[in-house]
């Protein structure tokens, strides 16, 4: 394999995609550049939009606490602006009426929104604002790639209402950014104790059926966390875990919670929710002792071989085949082990691996991966708004899998009619845009080195026009296959 | 039969430029100019078939569907194109063929930038002729840099690209891929990865992406889509205050195969436009010179899937109230083996600069030297044709 090939899949299987600054961020040894780009993550940030500063952030990007205060404030409002409207409604009362304080113009508190989409759009705005910058600037692009896929790992769904709406990019900035280079226990106890995790799969609202805050015995307990944790996030769906297993572990987790004071990191732990005494789960018994008794599981979760085999097998199915290699699988599972989860270590092993480089480029990219290649191979920039829609459109909305489990990895789920449909009309509206100054011939051997065919070379080539032949390069099986 | 002298005397006395030039542009007058880039590079001896030449009708089977339309004796008309025939019959349109920009290669990309350019070799890409056209008129006058020049289109077609101020139109169903992309896509799916080339094949037959072969299904085929840029850019152009330059490309020119069903969807859709022109211009058609130019033409004989390669000579098409009309400008090579250019193409004999020169400077009011310098650098020794308005 020449260096060029070998730095082209570096780009295209581990990365984001070649920028017009070329190969050259993985020339040399590509395992090393992979890895390196690992030790000095980007961070995100963006400066306060006027519309931020009047809904009162103290940052663009802001912490998880403050957005539940400002959720708070919104639902707060929106409430109010129901009430004066059904007032408005019903038969005028013979004195004004006093819940519309700002409507009399007289002083009151003043509504923190101006229409219902103000405050998802300010945050939703600014979180792919931040992100988009990353990603263009990302020299290959490795540590986005794997930060996309945990987030997608540990998925949750803006879906599910307003506040994982708002929390969702708080959540991966918390949760998953911080720690995808780390050990995977403080990866999973980030994400599962995140307010946005606990509302997605409904943990907040579970109660212990004998905890204090349930005398009354009306509500109880909600399985849906315990399960995924178990099913999806550690052990995998075949884990060796039984529904009595699900059922103690959802009773072990109860009393997590969020706290919307605006203080801490937005986790509470509610002890009058907790339902006491202990649990045995997976075999092991676990004294009650509070928030520490799920901790303690989640650990033993972390470090559960199952969960080692289940983490290399999604590992190795996204990075380099739909049919894992299982001795490759096997390896980078040992490595969990011996490293007690250090997932940099994985990665280290996953890259060292001759797999990773010489497997068929079989995989599509999905239609995120597809997207960010393409806006960084043009060098064009989108506005936050058409981005999101350009996700929506192609199937894979932003931070809104179909389900817990997250968007498929496989490249069939993919490779369909209305798929690549899209992907036709995306790559030549893209294309249009710089087709004045960009030769398509120029592009092709730019863009594509290191893997481009003679076929795809000569099709180039003889295209019609600069759009065409533009988007001839992004719909090339070496552009869409990593 | 018609030989070549014969058909020059017949013609515009094309190498006679010691006679001054009998400029129709005068003050009061208030010409318009459009300019339509066909981009694939029509197949000039399917849309202007010269049935008169002895050789011809061995060289390829007719690339149109019924009976040609006669126009002088020697060239015939693609039956897909009525009204421009009607135009000529009006002395409303001339066709300029086995014309050619000075561009000798077949690459798409260099051939356009030669033609749109205005410059004689590639690579120039960053303002066009017609651009460079606008700002070399007098700067008080309705068409030069005072008023905004008129681009058609989602992109910017590089021949009027420029300092000259534009505005930009375009009719929304744009929007949708290029319907050749999909065949070009499947070509080269079917030879490097058969399983998108599946996914790609059964969005085509399930009507779900774009074939290519219906381009006069709905508004936004070829067809469809040149005759909305037409009709927009006329209602803006026939407005008094109107755009008095305009340009515009027409995709999808590039007829490697079944070449004769193509063609005569897409010369419909050139046709319609040419009368959407004149129809949306109302009074104004009567000083307008509509240029059709297309990068290059197509191999003398057809290849092996019933259409043409990249080749050199084509047609031109001047329409228009303004234009005199009525006739076939050419210097007419020949078809025999040797007079083909390479042994394989129409031989260029009339140089495209020339033609936009005589319609500039007659039609326009250019200055010529200015046209040799600045709007087609490097081409002193080009000059204007004499008498095509």
């Amino acid at each position: 394999m020449s260096p060029d090939t070998r730095a082209a899949i570096a780009f295209s299987r581990f990365g984001l995609g070649i920028t017009p600054r070329g190969l050259g961020a993985a020339s040399g040894e590509a395992r090393e550049a992979l890895l390196a780009e690992l030790k000095s993550p980007p961070t995100l940030s963006m400066s306060l939009s006027d519309v931020q500063r009047d809904l009162g952030f103290s940052t663009a990007l802001p912490p998880t606490p403050e957005l539940l205060t400002q959720i708070a404030a919104y639902n707060r409002a929106r409430k109010e602006r129901r009430e004066i409207k059904a007032q408005n409604q019903t038969p005028a009362p013979d004195t004004p009426s006093m819940a519309a304080p700002d409507m009399a113009g007289k002083p009151g508190k003043p509504a923190p929104l101006m229409d219902d989409q103000r405050l998802p759009q300010a945050v939703s705005f600014a979180e792919v604002a931040a992100r988009l910058k990353v990603w263009g600037d990302a020299r290959i692009g490795f540590h986005e790639r794997l930060v996309m896929f945990w987030a997608n790992h540990f998925a949750v769904s803006v879906d599910k209402g307003l506040p994982v709406r708002i929390l969702a990019g708080a959540y991966e900035r918390e949760a998953i950014r911080p720690h995808v280079t780390g050990r995977f226990r403080d990866l999973l106890l980030a994400a599962e104790r995140h307010p946005a995790m606990q509302v997605y799969l409904d943990n907040d609202a579970s109660i212990g059926p004998n905890a204090r805050a349930n005398r009354n015995g009306k509500r109880g307990l909600n399985e849906n966390l315990a399960r995924e944790i178990l099913e999806l996030h550690t052990l995998g769906v075949n884990g060796g875990y039984t529904q009595a297993d699900v059922t103690r572990f959802a009773k072990v987790i109860t009393g997590w919670g969020i706290n919307r004071s605006g203080q801490g990191d937005g986790f509470r732990f509610n002890a009058n929710a907790h339902e006491p005494g202990p649990q045995t789960i997976l075999g092991k018994t676990y004294a009650d002792d509070g928030e520490r008794q799920g901790i303690r599981v989640l650990e033993d979760l972390a470090r559960h071989p199952a969960t080692a085999k289940h983490i290399a097998t999604k590992l190795v199915r996204h990075f380099v085949s739909d049919q894992p290699p299982p001795a490759l699988v096997e390896r980078l599972s040992r490595r969990f082990i011996d490293t007690d989860g250090d997932l940099s270590a994985v990665y280290a092993t996953l890259i060292a691996a001759d797999e990773s480089w010489s497997a068929p480029r079989a995989k599509l990219r999905t239609p995120q991966e597809y997207v960010i290649a393409s806006l960084r191979a043009l060098d064009t920039p989108v506005q936050p708004q058409r981005f999101l829609q350009t996700l929506r459109v192609l199937g894979q909305p932003l931070w809104q899998p179909p389900g817990p489990n997250g968007f498929s990895d496989l490249a069939s789920v993919w490779a369909t009619p209305e798929g690549l449909n899209n992907r036709l009309d995306l790559a030549y509206q893209l294309s249009e845009r710089v087709a004045e100054k960009t030769d398509p011939r120029v592009f092709a051997e730019e863009r594509l080195k290191g893997l481009i065919s003679e076929t795809t070379r000569r099709s180039v080539a003889l295209a019609e026009t600069r759009p065409q032949g533009l988007a001839l390069v992004l719909l090339s099986p070496e552009f869409m296959r990593r | 039969m018609i030989d070549r002298r014969s058909f020059l005397v017949a013609s515009t006395g094309l190498f006679a430029s010691a006679v001054l030039p009998q400029s129709a542009f005068a003050a009061g007058r208030d010409p318009r100019f459009v300019v339509i880039i066909l981009r694939g590079a029509l197949d000039g001896l399917a849309a202007v078939p010269p049935v008169g030449d002895p050789d011809f009708a061995a060289l390829r089977p007719p690339a149109w569907e019924g009976e040609a339309l006669p126009l002088n004796g020697f060239f015939s008309l693609n039956p897909a194109m009525p009204n421009l025939k009607r135009l000529y019959g009006a002395s409303q349109a001339a066709i300029v063929h086995a014309s050619a920009t000075p561009y000798r290669n077949r690459s798409h990309f260099d051939g356009q930038d030669v033609l749109e350019s205005g410059f004689d070799v590639p690579g120039h890409a960053d303002t066009g002729w017609l651009n460079r056209l606008i700002l070399s008129l007098g700067q008080g006058s309705k068409i030069g840099a005072a008023q905004k020049s008129l681009s058609v289109g989602t992109l910017t077609p590089l021949v009027i690209r420029g300092e000259a101020p534009l505005l930009g139109w375009a009719p929304q169903q744009l929007k949708a891929a290029d319907p050749d992309l999909a065949p070009r896509l499947l070509r080269l799916y079917g030879e490097t990865d058969p399983a998108l080339m599946t996914v790609l094949q059964e969005g085509i037959d399930t009507g779900k992406i774009a074939s290519g072969m219906n381009p006069m299904m709905g508004g936004g085929g070829p067809a469809g889509a040149m005759v909305d840029m037409a009709k927009g850019a006329a209602a803006l152009m026939g407005r008094d205050d109107g755009p008095r330059i305009a340009a515009m490309a027409f995709d999808g020119w590039d007829t490697h195969t079944a070449e004769q069903r193509r063609l005569t969807q897409l010369l419909g859709g050139l046709d319609q436009s040419l009368a959407a022109f004149e129809q949306g211009l109302g009074a104004k058609w009567a000083d307008t010179v509509v240029l059709v130019a297309t990068e290059f033409g197509r191999t003398a004989r057809f290849n092996g899937t019933q259409g043409s390669d990249h080749g050199q000579a084509t047609t031109a098409f001047l329409a228009g109230g303004a234009v005199k009309g009525g006739r076939v400008i050419a210097d007419w090579p020949g078809l025999k083996g040797a007079q083909l250019y390479e042994g394989r193409d129409l031989t260029p004999t009339t140089d495209l600069r020339a033609v936009v020169m005589g319609v500039a400077r007659d039609h326009l009011g250019a200055d010529v030297r200015r046209l040799q310098t600045d709007v087609f650098p490097g081409a002193l020794s080009v000059k204007p044709l004499d008498g095509l308005v």
